[in-house]
């Protein structure tokens, strides 16, 4: 059911259909939401910083789903990679106590109810180089496109593709620090 | 930052990806560490210079099948543990039943042998050399393969990190071949082995490092 849904969706998005692509991840996020709340019920502001991450990640791997691939599988290594990596971080694996390698039960279970992360992407977008930080902020916040961004940068508009995709990888590893 | 203000940034003006992208970074650092790794056998090590003489003997095939499967199956491990979510598969049983295949021809060569046969047809004469020689070969190839990797999202790093290994380890093989002057199966069975689990381990050893992201 949300299998086939999120399939097409990640297609449309793969094709550059933002808002299609802005659906997967909306629906996306609350099946992983409620995915991670079951498992870090002790750790709760947790989760919601770890959906982020795992939201991050699915966006700059996205170029590693093949749409004839099952999607299931692709979102459920990622956020078990994600989560695995969190706890290994933390080195606190007991605060894990459902299992986490049954698949199928991650598009099962929707939870829309957001917390709000304890870091702020505003304030991580601040420490990265102008050549990243001003394509992320003006396509990616403001809602410019890339030719306007490069117009109003002075920068070319593959470097402005390049600077948000750097940006955001950049961007994901400063999260992993400092979650 | 909440949530759906990220997704809304992240979805915002996202860029069509181009699904040729990956294959053309496999093509671009196949081409290039098989080319450094062909120059090296062939401008350092010299080919066999026996090489045509060989070309009649069945061994002489099945020793090439034999890396050219191992490589191939590899590469298809590759290409799977690269990616999150895909199985291997058949992969592992395959790996083992080319390797197995050969053992099989090994025993069959030295069933009948003399025990003097028997120690020429294990060590040859490059027995000291030849593993050293595949994982040198290697090197390149290897980078290779974690070079794929690294633009991809392997979620099993050890064992993505082995593949990458075992898949540069069965190319320099066949690269190697061109050079070696072994055509006995216990030797390619039990040597040429060797130099592939050489940079295998390097790989599961490297890979949690190497492979994160």
């Amino acid at each position: 059911m949300n299998e086939k849904r999120l399939r097409s969706l990640i297609a449309q998005g793969l094709a550059g259909d933002e808002q299609a692509y802005r659906q997967f991840l909306t629906e996306l996020t609350a099946l992983l939401r409620a995915f991670l709340r079951r498992r870090l019920a002790r750790l709760p502001d947790q989760a919601e910083d770890l959906v982020q991450e795992i939201l991050v990640a699915i966006h700059n791997q996205r170029h590693t789903y093949a749409p004839e691939q099952p999607l299931t599988p692709w979102v459920h290594a990622i956020a078990r990679y994600k989560l695995i990596d969190l706890l290994r971080r933390r080195s606190r694996s007991d605060l894990l106590h459902d299992p986490i390698d049954d698949e199928t039960e991650l598009f099962a279970t929707a939870d829309a109810e957001a917390a709000e992360a304890r870091f702020d992407v505003a304030k991580l977008l601040r420490a990265l180089p102008d050549r990243q930080r001003l394509p992320i902020w003006y396509v990616k916040i403001e809602g410019a496109t890339v030719a306007d961004t490069a117009l109003r940068t002075g920068m070319s508009v593959s470097a402005v593709k390049i600077g948000i995709h750097r940006g955001l990888k950049a961007l994901a590893a400063t999260i992993r620090s400092t979650a | 930052m909440k949530t759906d203000e990220l997704v809304k940034m992240l979805a915002a003006g996202v860029e069509p990806v181009d699904p040729r992208q990956i294959a053309r970074r496999f093509r671009l650092a196949l081409a290039t560490g098989t080319l450094i790794a062909v120059a090296f056998t062939v401008g350092i090590l010299r080919l066999n210079p026996a090489l045509s003489r060989y070309l009649p003997e069945p061994m002489f095939w099945i020793r090439e099948t034999y890396c050219l499967a191992l490589s191939a199956i590899a590469l298809l491990g590759v290409h799977r543990l690269a990616r999150p979510g895909r199985r291997l598969g058949l992969v592992p049983a395959a790996l083992a039943l080319v390797v197995i295949a050969m053992w099989v021809l090994a025993m069959v060569a030295l069933a009948p042998a003399s025990p003097q046969t028997r120690t020429r047809l294990v060590f040859g004469a490059t027995a000291a050399v030849c593993p050293f020689l595949i994982a040198l070969i290697a090197a390149p190839l290897f980078i290779a393969h974690l070079w794929i990797m690294r633009a991809l999202a392997p979620t099993r790093l050890r064992l993505a990190g082995a593949a990458a290994g075992f898949a540069a380890g069965s190319m320099a093989a066949l690269a190697y071949s061109l050079h070696c002057p072994e055509l006995a199966a216990p030797f390619i069975g039990i040597w040429y082995l060797c130099g592939m689990l050489i940079p295998t381990m390097l790989g599961a050893w490297l890979g949690p490092w190497l492979l994160r992201w």
